[in-house]
């Protein structure tokens, strides 16, 4: 089903004084697909995330989420519209307990988050959800654990958690297994495997073997322009990419 | 109690230091006034709300007000003020006082939020000058004289407040009302909200929180208490002064937060109450107090950066 886009780029555009990091961006997120931003460093891929998040404003262009433009809204906004993101840095609360990491998320649900007068037991109805997910990603025997004292992977399987706590339709991951060892790669890996069903995904992502088994569509920037898109196999073929990322002659 | 908290709750180890620090804070805050001179007790316990307050900003939501003196002092010339020209109550003057301070932090907030760290700090400050220069030049203020000689008045027209006792269990019980706002506060909903942006703001935006929102409300409820502090103060000394307004105000309570320990409940109060005592205590060596004062902060923050509180509180953790 080629129509059935749920994010979209037109013509994105950011200039930094000058300098273009995104030039001209089109994109073309499917439903239900699990899509990988690759390029070399400084191609523009973060900057692509944080215009679609609007954490950074775009300079021209526009992002459609669903078919709505929102490319003016405010970043809490996008989110709350299920469009949801991570960082490249592991994004957790780290002085909060893993379980209070996840019941921030999920506390936005409960509309009780400008009441300040009520008392945290009121928090205690979101503790099962917040085990359960917790469960998905095989951390329920942390829930206790002060998050700072987790290990590296962990701590993005927390944030992964914390993430689907917010059921978001469209996730937007940032370099997901960026400075792990080679088991807990395999884990990230599975993980988003799993939590991929019902779901789109967009990845940036330097990890090729990763990308190959998991991305049906790769798009692959430079200099912040699309330079190709297909799939693996298509993209490795393709010589602009392989000139991007070996180098060539002047 | 705990029958009715979820089974996988711990119980509590973190927290089994802080009903003590409770119990001991109320039983000296009601013997308070027969050790020690009661004025003096009722100055510490106004300052302790307002470092407590302080707190609430800085230490549960990571934002270093520097003009917090303006929501004290002012809140302490409005309610003396209305008490003087229009002869409210005192317990609507209090209450004027402090919705005065909670506009003001309104004010202050919807326009210094927007930065953070050193920006905030410096907007904050710069507004808290111009509510000193106004104070300073309007003409119901006293000027350098200040808002002298307002009688204390009778608390819900019945009891006096003139005399020492009175008035000093009245300002403990409005200290452990405020000092229960800010329990309650950060023990919230909101107040769990208000921890995640201050551990990670990006992701508490990513996760479809208008941190702002939160953060302003944060600043309000700071500067409300601020003013409540700065009005029973003001009754307490029945005069207010710019001593209240002026930016060494909002550097001492900087200082009283973090040498008692900056995000305890209990350190704020401890932190005001060293502070006064030396300034009491020390007041005979004149400006020196301000050398002995940067002293101990100097050796506060690098000796023991968490606080006394903080200290301790780390000490009992590691020993039990």
């Amino acid at each position: 089903m080629p129509d059935d886009v749920v994010l979209e780029t037109r013509k994105l555009t950011k200039e930094f004084h000058g300098f273009v990091a995104v030039n001209g961006v089109d994109l073309r997120i499917r439903r239900g697909a699990i899509h990988a931003l690759i390029g070399p460093n400084g191609a523009g891929k973060t900057t692509v995330f944080n215009l679609l998040t609007r954490f950074l404003p775009a300079t021209s262009g526009t992002v459609i989420y669903r078919g709505e433009d929102i490319t003016q809204l405010r970043p809490a906004a996008v989110a709350r519209r299920g469009l949801v993101r991570s960082f490249q840095i592991s994004a957790v609360f780290p002085k909060l307990t893993v379980l209070e990491n996840v019941r921030v998320a999920l506390l936005r649900g409960l509309g009780t988050s400008f009441h300040f007068w009520r008392g945290q037991k009121s928090l205690g109805v979101l503790d099962g959800r917040a085990l359960e997910l917790l469960a998905a990603v095989d951390l329920d025997a942390y829930a206790h654990t002060i998050t700072v004292e987790l290990p590296y992977g962990r701590k993005r399987a927390l944030e992964l958690a914390t993430t689907l706590a917010l059921e978001p339709e469209v996730l937007l991951l940032d370099e997901p297994t960026a400075g792990m060892g080679r088991e807990d790669v395999g884990l990230v890996v599975a993980l988003i495997q799993k939590i991929s069903a019902g779901r789109t995904i967009l990845m940036v992502e330097h990890n090729l073997p990763v990308v190959a088994d998991l991305c049906d569509t790769i798009t692959v920037l430079a200099r912040g322009s699309v330079l190709a898109e297909g799939n693996y196999a298509e993209v490795s073929r393709d010589p602009a990419v392989l000139e991007a990322y070996i180098g060539a002659e002047p | 109690m705990i029958a009715t908290e979820p089974a996988f709750v711990p119980a509590g180890s973190r927290r089994s230091g802080i009903p003590w620090g409770y119990a001991v804070m109320v039983a000296v805050g009601l013997a308070a006034p027969f050790l020690v001179y009661p004025v003096f007790a009722m100055n510490v316990l106004c300052l302790a709300l307002f470092a407590s307050a302080f707190n609430l900003l800085l230490g549960y939501s990571g934002l270093l007000s520097f003009g917090h003196a303006a929501f004290l002092g002012a809140a302490g010339y409005v309610t003396l003020e209305t008490i003087r020209r229009w002869g409210l109550p005192v317990e609507l003057a209090i209450l004027v006082g402090t919705v005065v301070a909670a506009l003001l932090g309104m004010l202050f907030g919807v326009l210094a939020i927007r930065r953070s760290g050193i920006y905030f700090a410096m907007i904050t400050l710069g507004f808290a000058q111009v509510v000193y220069f106004l104070v300073l030049q309007m003409p119901w203020t006293g000027g350098e004289d200040g808002l002298q000689g307002v009688a204390r008045g009778k608390l819900l027209g019945i009891v006096s407040l003139q005399g020492n006792l009175a008035m000093y269990y009245f300002v403990y019980a409005v200290f452990l009302a405020g000092f229960w706002i800010i329990h309650r506060t950060i023990h919230s909903p909101f107040g769990h909200v208000l921890r995640a942006i201050r551990e990670n703001e990006p992701r508490a935006i990513s996760l479809g929180y208008d941190v702002d929102r939160y953060k302003l409300l944060a600043f309000v409820i700071s500067a409300a208490l601020s003013g409540l502090a700065g009005s029973m103060k003001a009754l307490v000394f029945q005069s207010a002064t710019l001593t209240d307004v002026h930016w060494h105000r909002s550097g001492a309570v900087v200082l009283m937060t973090l040498l008692g320990g900056m995000g305890t409940p209990m350190g704020p109060s401890v932190g005001a109450l060293l502070v006064t005592a030396l300034e009491n205590y020390l007041a005979s060596y004149g400006s020196w107090v301000a050398v002995l004062t940067g002293c101990v902060f100097i050796i506060c923050v690098l000796a023991f950066r968490r606080g006394i509180v903080g200290e301790l509180g780390a000490l009992v953790r590691r020993s039990f």
